[in-house]
């Protein structure tokens, strides 16, 4: 066997004077990166395993460990850094495809941190949300073009328009599809039980609806992918809205596989497959090609549901959104869901991941402005995902045009994540994206659920700040509002497809 | 002639037993309780820790010295009954008082076995070893007579648990035991020898196969013990520990059934109306047999006194059944035994054994149709109780044995059902 | 009564409910300190099985009838009839071990420097259960049970 040549990517140190040989880092690292020596009665270490995952180091009692990023010295280059170096020797022993995990990494700008915020002084008042009610109920589906009242004998008024089914959230932040599958049952559940505490909504992903969650049914959106995992007619009736999957942000037009590995009794239920077969989505829906052919899924869908339901599109972030966009309210959405180079993933090649796609900022204002002109932004919803940080991400989406944004990473970090971005090797040390049940049971829903809620509740005060420094007291008032961002350090061109004015300005 | 609603005779494991038994279902009504003994409720196996230095007279307390004021009992220590009159529902003491009783429990424990043809066995110097008393007495004999050397007769628990008590007093102890090897009745032969092992390293001498002939006499005191190939030993103390029998004398002649221990059922009661018997005096259910047997062990005594005192005050308690079982530690090697183990040949019974070459940690499983019926542990004997709720509970240990022969062994290779009562903390009777 | 209660779905068999449990009965009660100068000297009074991957740690269950009290002779081991709780007084022990023989949980361990056994006191010294408080999943949890 040749050399290899990959060099290990994290250093473990370990202080002496403090470890107590209590192996705790041993039993809870999967990548084995720690081992006890029965006859030196010490713990040893196998740096090249480790995945920076900070497990050991933050499970360690007496904090002896430090987990260092050891960018191999090679020389200095701007171009051939040491991640292009090693990634060339690992597909030079491998022959393989690089593949990666979570959201695009490579150390390109975030819009979001350039765009800022507006805040109100002296001429308009700003408003304590502590102490004044502020709205941030937001209704996803389409709105009417216009309401008719009638009125009864007595001039009563009553809605006389038909209004679409609505989904109601508290706040305008929904959990994003990440399927059972892709993670673990009781990350699942965390996400589930905590988008129902909080009034707001969970995405199954395109991994169907264990049985078990069905009670959860009220809020969840369901998917119908290309592979069609655990579509049935009680799928689509448990849910609260189902949504057709067409594309992914991390990772546009290619499609997915979970390995029979992962495949057990549950998932196999689940996905309504044989234990332990592939679970392979293609790239496209093979009954979609055209948006006619989008139009009959869609309305097969609502037919399915009695028009009960509001149907969602979600797609990645492409060159041509905002025409894509524009075909599918037409086609009928209730919502389209525009998810941005930065969304995340359990497994995408790596290159695709880090070149495929457009950022979110840009494609949520072109959709916005492109509906809005055509008349036709009222007809469905706007929701935005792909690598939503903070609150501040949130309140920027929202007065850039979105209704409401999906998180997904976050939420992971919320449950434990530590990015370490190697989903796909199913060995998750946090317990999420895993299904070894050593691992699983790390992730106890009681925490997990507490913590999401947390997290939410925690934005939602955030986002209401900074409404309430704007002098803005309902969610409705901010939307499209675009007034209260302004650009720094972008170009003109930028700011024009952002529809935002330059800071000063 | 007094009287009282319960009346109890013994202080000991079953008589404490009683009375927590009572008070948990009649916490008001009269009880009495009489002893031989004039001591506060102590514990017996501690005679041979209190001969050895090991605790001290404080330390000797079974309960609180305020106990029987809290729990509302009268005491007559010192008092010894001679007769029970089942009839009359008198019990009769030697000092002439009449106690009459409602329901009464007979808990006089056990008495020494003396050889009957052993000459010179009544002479100064010779000791049975059951009391505190003869505890003080033995260790007031070596004292006063500088004893050096003592011969313990008998290789049971209570000759061990003495040899380790002389020999913490500085004593060189010779022990004679009759069978091949100590601790025969409850121990098989790999677990005695590795005790006979560890005896051997604290310096005491064995002999097996022999016993006393003649214990022999200087200016009438003991000057040693002859054997019967004519051999001497020399010893300024001999113990007498052949072994203990119910004490029957207060039931002789009366109406209560006895066999080798007065016949008590479920419920603790004996033949008679309202007479109850526990501990060392009674013959009860044998959990592996299912027959009657006397069990003279401490947990016993106060599980059958606990119930009998339940049912004597109204309740419905039923006795599931003892288990012979003892945990010896000799000379810094522990031991645990329990139920049947050393199985006769070709009776359906299954062995397995472990025997860490090493650590001297030697393991021993009897089972008979895939169900524990009893078990050795030396050496390491961490977690046996586990085992024993398996024998208790009669769980089905079928695919189970080698893990359960493994040091490691835990509760979490066993059926859930089991498992999940005992970890609610309901023990393992159903 | 409060009664500990394992959830083994949850536990990861970390073990470290064993590291704080030995530390809350230190001297010392500093975690290096009595790891490195006091073990050997005491031992965990909770054990973690594991089995594939699942796992549970297990400590006294103090029983509503417990065998141990019943099989200690020296009457070290008690029920405190208002709470429930099972106490060991180390002072009275002497090591007979027939705790150890009888408890069907094996909760009760030979602490064989004092030559005294080791059961779970409800961390009695410092008020609240060790494992309880550093069990990082929340796998062990207090119950009250009213019976
Ligand atoms: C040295 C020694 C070591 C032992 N070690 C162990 C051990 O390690 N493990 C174990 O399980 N068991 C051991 N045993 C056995 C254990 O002590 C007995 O099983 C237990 O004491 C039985 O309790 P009991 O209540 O039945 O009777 P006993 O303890 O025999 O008590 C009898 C009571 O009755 C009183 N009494 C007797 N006769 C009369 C009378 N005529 N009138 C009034 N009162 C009377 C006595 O004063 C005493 O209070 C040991 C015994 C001895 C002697
Ligand atoms: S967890 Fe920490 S203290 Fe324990 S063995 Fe590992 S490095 Fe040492
Ligand atoms: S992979 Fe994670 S748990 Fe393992 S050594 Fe690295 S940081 Fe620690
Ligand atoms: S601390 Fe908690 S999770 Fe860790 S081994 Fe103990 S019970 Fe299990
Ligand atoms: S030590 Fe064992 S027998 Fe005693 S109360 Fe605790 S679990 Fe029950
Ligand atoms: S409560 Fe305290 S004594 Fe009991 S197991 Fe937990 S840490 Fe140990």
């Amino acid at each position: 066997m040749s050399k290899r040549l990959v060099q290990a990517e994290f250093n473990v140190e370990r202080d002496p004077e403090r470890c107590i040989q209590c192996q705790v880092c041993v039993r809870q690292c999967s990548n084995q990166v720690h081992a006890y020596d029965e006859e030196a009665e010490q713990v040893t270490c196998d740096e090249a395993s480790c995945v920076g995952c900070q497990r050991c180091a933050t499970l360690c009692p007496t904090g002896a460990i430090t987990i260092k990023k050891a960018p191999p010295d090679f020389a200095p280059d701007n171009n051939w850094t040491s991640d292009v170096i090693q990634n060339i020797y690992r597909q030079a022993e491998t022959g393989g495809v690089l593949l990666s995990a979570m959201g695009n990494d490579t150390a390109k700008t975030s819009w979001w941190d350039n765009i800022l915020l507006n805040a109100s002084q002296v001429t308009n008042p700003s408003i304590d949300p502590l102490r004044e009610p502020m709205e941030l109920t937001t209704f996803l589906g389409a709105k009417p073009n216009a309401v008719e009242l009638s009125f009864d004998d007595q001039g009563g008024p009553s809605l006389a328009t038909k209004l679409a089914p609505q989904l109601v959230l508290s706040t305008p932040i929904m959990f994003s599809a990440m399927s059972y599958g892709a993670i673990s049952y009781n990350a699942f559940e965390s996400l589930a039980r905590a988008a129902g505490q909080y009034g707001t909504f969970a995405n199954s992903g395109e991994g169907g609806l264990h049985k078990d969650f069905w009670p959860h049914g009220p809020n969840m959106i369901v998917q119908v992918a290309s592979g069609r995992f655990g579509v049935d007619i009680d799928y689509l009736k448990v849910a609260a809205a189902v949504e057709i999957k067409i594309g992914q942000g991390a990772k546009p037009g290619i499609g997915g596989h979970l390995p029979g590995e992962k495949v057990d009794e549950r998932i196999s239920q689940t996905r309504m497959i044989p234990v332990g077969s592939d679970a392979i989505s293609p790239a496209p829906h093979h009954d979609i090609y055209s948006i006619e052919d989008l139009r009959q899924l869609i309305y097969s869908l609502k037919e399915a549901t009695r028009y009960q339901k509001p149907i969602s599109v979600k797609i990645a972030a492409v060159h041509n959104v905002a025409a894509i966009a524009s075909g599918i309210v037409r086609a009928g959405a209730d919502i389209v869901a525009i998810d941005g180079y930065k969304g995340g993933t359990g497994a995408a090649p790596t290159m695709i991941r880090n070149n495929v796609g457009i950022p979110i900022e840009f494609a949520l204002a072109a959709v916005d402005d492109r509906l809005r002109q055509e008349g036709i932004r009222n007809q469905a919803s706007v929701v935005a995902c792909g690598g939503f940080r903070s609150s501040a991400d949130v309140v920027k989406a929202i007065a850039l045009g979105a209704d409401a944004v999906y998180i997904g990473t976050a939420a992971l970090v919320a449950l434990g994540c530590h990015l370490c971005q190697k989903c796909y090797t199913g060995k998750c040390n946090w317990g999420i994206a895993t299904q070894d049940p050593y691992l699983t049971r790390r992730l106890n829903p009681d925490i997990g659920a507490r913590r999401l809620v947390n997290l939410l509740r925690g934005w939602s005060h955030e986002i209401k700040e900074m409404m309430g420094g704007m002098g803005i007291n309902a969610i409705e008032s901010l939307r499209g509002n675009r007034e209260h961002l302004r650009g720094v350090g972008l170009s003109d061109r930028e700011l024009s497809i952002l529809g935002i004015k330059a800071a000063g300005e | 002639m007094t009287s009282t609603k319960y009346l109890i005779i013994g202080n000991s494991a079953a008589g404490v037993g009683c009375v927590e038994g009572i008070r948990q279902t009649d916490p008001q009504g009269e009880i009495t309780l009489l002893a031989k003994e004039t001591e506060h409720a102590y514990s017996r196996p501690l005679i041979t820790y209190l001969l050895g230095g090991k605790v001290d007279e404080a330390g000797m307390a079974y309960r609180p010295a305020d106990f029987y004021a809290q729990q509302r009992v009268k005491t007559l220590l010192g008092v010894e009954a001679a007769k029970v009159d089942p009839a009359a529902k008198t019990v009769t003491c030697a000092d002439g008082q009449v106690i009459g009783y409602e329901k009464l429990l007979i808990a006089n424990g056990g008495k020494p076995i003396t050889p009957p043809n052993l000459p010179g066995s009544d002479a100064p110097g010779v000791f049975t070893f059951t009391t505190w008393q003869d505890a003080r007495d033995i260790e007031a004999y070596i004292a006063a007579n500088a004893v050096k050397e003592a011969v313990v007769i008998g290789g049971g628990l209570i000759g061990l648990k003495s040899v380790e008590a002389l020999t913490a007093r500085g004593l060189k102890v010779t022990v004679l035991e009759l069978a091949p090897r100590i601790l025969a009745v409850t121990l098989d032969q790999d677990a005695s020898d590795l005790l006979a092992g560890a005896l051997a390293k604290a310096g005491v001498t064995l002999m097996t196969n022999t016993t006393a002939q003649r214990i022999d006499l200087a200016g009438g005191k003991v000057s040693g013990v002859t054997l019967p190939d004519g051999s001497q030993v020399a010893a300024g103390l001999v113990v007498l520990a052949i072994g203990v029998l119910p004490d029957l004398s207060l039931v002789a002649g009366s109406a209560i059934a006895t066999e080798r221990g007065i016949l008590a059922d479920e419920r603790l009661a004996t033949n008679v109306a309202d007479v109850y018997a526990a501990g060392d005096v009674a013959q009860a259910l044998e959990l592996i047999s299912g027959e009657r047997r006397s069990i003279p062990i401490w947990p016993n005594a106060y599980r059958q006194g606990f119930i009998a005192g339940v049912n004597m005050a109204g309740g419905e308690k039923i006795y599931e059944g003892g288990l012979a079982m003892n945990s010896v530690e000799i000379c810094g090697l522990a031991t645990i035994s329990a139920g049947v183990t050393s199985p006769p040949e070709g009776q359906g019974y299954e062995v397995l054994t472990k025997l860490d070459p090493k650590t001297k940690n030697y393991r021993k499983l009897v089972l008979k149709d895939h169900h524990l019926v009893g078990y050795v542990l030396v050496g390491d004997v961490d977690r046996a109780g586990i085992i024993t709720g398996l024998i208790k509970g009669r769980v089905e240990v079928k695919g189970l044995e080698e893990k359960l022969l493994a040091p490691d062994f835990g509760l979490i290779s066993l059926p859930s059902v089991h498992r999940e009562r005992v970890t609610a903390g309901l023990g393992v009777w159903s | 009564m409060k009664r500990i209660v394992a959830k083994e779905e949850y536990c990861m068999n970390c073990r470290l409910c064993e590291v704080h449990c030995l530390v809350s009965h230190s001297r010392s009660k500093d975690l290096i300190k009595a790891f490195r100068q006091e073990r050997g000297e005491i031992v965990p009074r909770i054990t973690v099985e594991r089995l594939g991957a699942v796992s549970f740690a297990v400590q006294c269950r103090h029983c509503d009838e417990p065998a141990c009290v019943e099989a200690c002779m020296t009457g070290a081991l008690s029920r405190d009839p208002v709470t429930g709780e099972v106490t060991h007084d180390p002072q009275r022990c002497v090591g007979c071990w027939m705790c150890v023989m009888v408890c069907p949980t094996g909760a009760i361990r030979r602490d064989k420097s004092g030559h005294v056994a080791a059961k779970c006191d409800l961390c009695l010294e410092t008020g609240t259960p060790a494992c309880v408080a550093n069990c990082p999943n929340e796998a062990l949890v207090i119950e009250e049970d009213n019976d």
